[in-house]
């Protein structure tokens, strides 16, 4: 494959040069030859811009018809339903306009591309043309920015109304936690400040806070489907962008601040997986995997990093579980908490630490282990 | 309004007429005079380019073909491509560096400077610049910042690799990627200079427009291409000191320990200091800029575009009047837009949606241009000359990239799309390209006047927009799919997620094409130069254009008319401009220059 592209371009290069050098000869040969377009360059070159068309609409129609299977399968969150209709339409815009557009300019270029003797029109100025083709921008735009407003009022609009999941996802290089707040549902204060590598503090949770003790830290991002779930976003260390692109939810996550993101799972990992357009996506990877030598994929909701973010920018990932509720709570009681998992083993190993060491105490207080 | 071109250009009248003693030095290096200026922009911008344009192709076969090795890359990057294949660290840096190279290097100054200093003279009809000496040192600004930039790829770390927009704390701290050590330092300090050398630039640009126009030249009938440069100098000093603010500050950041834009950083298994700063902040400074910067860049372009539109479809340009205030509407609201590169940001949603409401509209504007354009083709008697097809290929990139900007100017459906590839297809088709196409036509129509007379060859230029034209649209429109399937831009490689193994493919069509348009550039490059020196001499005004730089002669001289400044009794546009009886004003020409006096029974008819 890559041999035969390469190949390709190779010969397409020969050609290009092997034209550039005939027109070079073409050029030499007839001296008297001017610089500036005659009647037969205008001709070549209105045909051509009316093939041009023609290529641009070729163009987009390939793509469609090649690429728009490849897209992302139907939103797989509540607002995600909006969010695609809103897209549709304003794509149905976009397209209805760069047709028309462009069958206008390209064909403009071809119908009236000069000839010696042809008088140009002197057409200066048409207040009416110019108050038609500003009032309907003005109108078209101000609909989508009405409806854009409306919707985006309503995703950006994060509060605890109808009993939210609450579930931190903290970003470092070049990896994603998540941190649920357990029983209590509510988050552990944190600070970067607060973490200890040593005693697999990792997120810098605040022991000394008693909402802190029935967190429970994952690697793998467990949703129940129909719950609301708020997400509070916190980085340790540079810029990353939490993308979870078949919710179409977005938010960047900032060192020094928590940003919030907040949408409802429709689908379960399973339906999603039974999806028609999921299941046809699969087969066609699985078999561009097979080619390659790779494992078959499985479908899953995905959790990628959308903010350049270091080297390893390209492989920051989270996988995404969508479950029903019994699942989830099955998942969750099988999780350590936070007491469970790292205040534990600190007491045991803070024990040890005193024992045989005093400085340490000096560095570990810090970390907030003063309890 | 012509009360307002007073200008006294009889204490000139001495310059011309004797010679100068010009050594090489004063004469090609530490030139003073507009035109030479600009063609030491021309070829710093162009060299740029190359760079920039080379770069890009490394990381498309990088894209196309992960992982794979190649001996190109081997050869260009050395260490940073162990066995031939690309380091991913290296990778951002060729992103970053392109980014920054095309932007900023070629389609600001590059393209900026070149023709606003070979053209604000030249047209409103003036000797120079209104301070040719501050011209030179903006000149050599831009040059040493240019050397910088360059030897900041070669330091040992590697240069910058935060992306073109550097935000911290990334961009900040040398432990978040070598990038950020001795090569973000350079890049801040090249910029620092940068930034000095384009405000020393544009000041000049304003104060010339306004204050050396000839008689009879008022505001209203200034050519297109004058009011873009008038304009985007504007906006460049209104915006250009705050990117200098942000840069200032991140230096301070970086060196001094301040925290403007950093807070709350545990790196390496240790808290850093910083405390209370936020690179939300950064964003909002450096936006202010950056949103602007396109316009910067691209109204010059669709400045040359009306000029070289209305003289090749002998056709006055639609609407002038609705296009000076596109412009002028366009620059206003392109200062008050910049929050839509932050709507996920983690600002205030109500903040994005006064966004959202400012960025849409901006279409309008926008889309007045637009029709203008096609309705300037209409019924036209269309001269396809490179520089025409260019202009028309710049319509249709501006349009079909400009209207992706209504979904990404829309904060709700940016928020799954931003910062994918849909973004990298838009804002290149819609600046990138369409600025190019602009830079390029300017270079094909303004040539003889630049380099003595001598024109470029039309058959090279052809075989040059074709493919460049073709290939533009081969890489950029597949692009939006591929952002439209999730893929995040600035990914080293896309194989660490399987849902986007099938879109490899893509990746290599647009690589392909990539690679085609590159090498057509060598076209350029060699018509470029062959055409400096061996160049076929066309007539002084080659394409019967109404513009006052086709009175002076086709030998530069300082002071560039040997005898007085024409005066100017017209707009620049009465292109088969008749009497009632259909005759054209001047029998057998069908154009009248700017400096030809109204004739016996004609009407002025400048809208």
């Amino acid at each position: 494959m890559t041999a035969l592209l390469t190949f390709t371009v190779l010969v397409l290069v020969a050609i290009a040069i092997w034209q550039m050098t005939k027109i070079f000869e073409l050029s030499q040969t007839k001296t008297e030859r001017s610089e500036i377009a005659n009647d037969s360059d205008n001709k070549n070159n209105g045909y051509l811009l009316f093939a041009f068309l023609i290529f641009i609409y070729g163009i987009t129609i390939f793509s469609f018809a090649k690429y728009s299977k490849m897209l992302l399968p139907e939103a797989a969150s509540e607002h995600g339903g909006d969010y695609d209709q809103l897209m549709w339409v304003s794509f149905a815009i976009i397209f209805f306009v760069q047709t028309i557009t462009q069958a206008l300019l390209h064909y403009f270029g071809y119908k009236y591309r000069g000839e010696t003797g042809r008088k140009a029109l002197f057409f200066a100025d048409n207040d009416r043309l110019e108050f038609i083709w500003t009032i309907i921008p003005v109108i078209v735009l101000a609909g989508l920015i009405l409806w854009g407003l409306y919707t985006w009022t309503n995703i950006m609009d994060v509060n605890e109304d109808d009993d939210p999941l609450i579930v931190e996802l903290y970003a470092q290089q070049f990896n994603w936690t998540a941190r649920y707040g357990g029983d209590d549902n509510v988050l552990g204060e944190a600070n970067v400040r607060l973490i200890d590598i040593a005693n697999a503090n990792i997120l810098g949770i605040d022991e000394s806070d008693p909402n802190a003790e029935d967190d429970v830290i994952v690697k793998e991002l467990h949703l129940p489907v129909g719950r609301k779930v708020n997400f509070k976003m916190r980085s340790q260390d540079v810029l990353h962008s939490a993308y979870m692109p078949h919710f179409r939810a977005q938010m960047n996550c900032v060192p020094g601040m928590i940003t919030q993101f907040s949408f409802t799972p429709t689908v379960t990992t399973e339906e999603i997986r039974l999806n028609p357009d999921v299941v046809d996506k699969v087969k066609r990877t699985n078999a561009i995997r097979a080619q390659k030598g790779d494992d078959p994929w499985e479908f899953d909701y995905i959790l990628l990093c959308n903010k350049i973010c270091g080297k390893s920018h390209y492989n920051m990932q989270m996988k995404i579980i969508v479950e029903t509720e019994e699942e989830f709570n099955a998942w969750m009681a099988e999780q350590k908490t936070f007491k469970e998992s790292v205040m534990v083993d600190e007491a045991e190993t803070e024990e040890q630490v005193a024992s045989t060491e005093e400085e340490a105490d000096v560095e570990s207080e810090e970390s907030a282990s003063e309890e | 309004m012509s009360e307002v071109a007073h200008v006294s250009h009889d204490d000139h009248h001495d310059d011309h007429g004797h010679h100068h003693k010009e050594t090489f030095i004063t004469k090609y290096i530490f030139s003073q005079d507009h035109k030479m200026i600009s063609k030491q922009y021309l070829i710093t911008g162009l060299i740029m380019g190359f760079i920039g344009i080379a770069m890009s192709l490394l990381f498309r076969m990088q894209l196309a073909w992960p992982g794979e090795s190649f001996g190109i890359f081997e050869a260009v990057l050395g260490k940073w491509a162990p066995d031939g294949v690309m380091d991913a660290d290296i990778y951002l840096a060729l992103v970053t560096i392109h980014g920054t190279l095309m932007v900023f290097f070629v389609l600001t100054q590059g393209l900026s400077g070149t023709f606003s200093n070979l053209l604000i003279p030249l047209q409103i009809g003036a000797r120079d610049m209104a301070s040719g000496f501050m011209n030179m040192i903006s000149y050599w600004m831009f040059f040493i910042s240019s050397v910088i930039m360059i030897i900041s790829l070669f330091v040992e770390a590697g240069p910058a690799a935060a992306g073109w927009t550097i935000y911290p704390p990334l961009s900040a701290l040398p432990m978040a990627q070598p990038g950020s050590g001795m090569g973000m330092t350079l890049w801040l300090v090249s910029m620092a200079i940068f930034i000095a050398s384009s405000l020393l630039g544009s000041l000049n640009y304003i104060v010339t427009v306004i204050n050396l126009r000839t008689k009879g030249m008022s505001m209203t009938r200034l050519p297109l291409t004058i009011w873009a440069f008038f304009v985007t100098a504007i906006i460049g000093v209104i915006s250009f000191p705050v990117l200098l603010s942000a840069a200032l500050l991140l230096i301070m950041d970086r060196s001094f320990g301040t925290s403007f834009f950093l807070s709350d950083i545990f790196i390496q298994g240790e808290v850093l200091h910083y405390q209370g700063g936020s690179p939300v902040l950064y964003e909002h400074l450096f936006w202010f800029l950056g949103h602007p910067e396109v316009y910067i860049v691209l109204l010059p372009a669709l400045g040359i575009t009306s000029e070289v539109m209305s003289t090749n479809a002998r056709k006055p340009i639609f609407g002038y009047r609705a296009m000076v205030a596109s412009i002028l509407a366009i620059a206003f609201l392109s200062t008050i837009v910049w929050g839509h590169h932050m709507f996920v940001s983690g600002m205030n949603p109500f903040l994005g949606s006064v966004f959202t409401f400012t960025t849409l509209l901006i279409a309008i504007p926008s889309a007045v241009k637009a029709f203008n354009y096609i309705t300037t083709l209409w019924k036209g008697n269309l001269q396809l000359n490179p520089a025409m097809l260019f202009s028309i290929g710049l319509v249709s990139t501006f349009i079909t990239g400009g209207l992706t900007g209504i979904i990404l100017g829309d904060s709700t459906l940016d928020i799954n799309v931003h910062d994918t590839y849909f973004v990298v297809a838009h804002f290149h088709l819609v600046m990138g390209i369409s600025a190019l196409y602009g830079m390029f036509a300017g270079i094909y129509h303004w040539f003889p006047k630049m380099f003595h007379g001598r024109m470029m060859n039309k058959n090279l230029g052809y075989v040059h927009f074709w493919i460049t034209a073709v290939c533009a649209y081969g890489v950029f429109f597949p692009m939006h799919f591929v952002g439209m399937a999730g893929v995040p831009r600035r990914y080293y490689e896309n194989t660490a997620f399987p849902m986007f193994d099938e879109l490899t493919n893509v990746q290599v069509l647009m690589t392909v094409f990539a690679i085609i348009a590159g090498l057509a550039q060598l076209i350029f490059v060699y018509n470029f130069i062959s055409s400096i020196f061996y160049g076929k001499k066309g007539p002084v005004n080659p394409w019967g254009s109404n513009t006052l730089e086709w009175t002076t002669p086709r030998e530069h001289i300082h002071g560039n008319w040997p005898g007085e400044i024409p005066h100017v009794y017209r707009w620049a546009y009465d292109y088969s401009k008749t009497y009632e009886n259909g005759e054209y004003i001047i029998a057998g020409q069908d154009f009248v220059p700017q400096n030809v006096p109204l004739q016996e029974n004609e009407e002025e008819l400048n809208h």
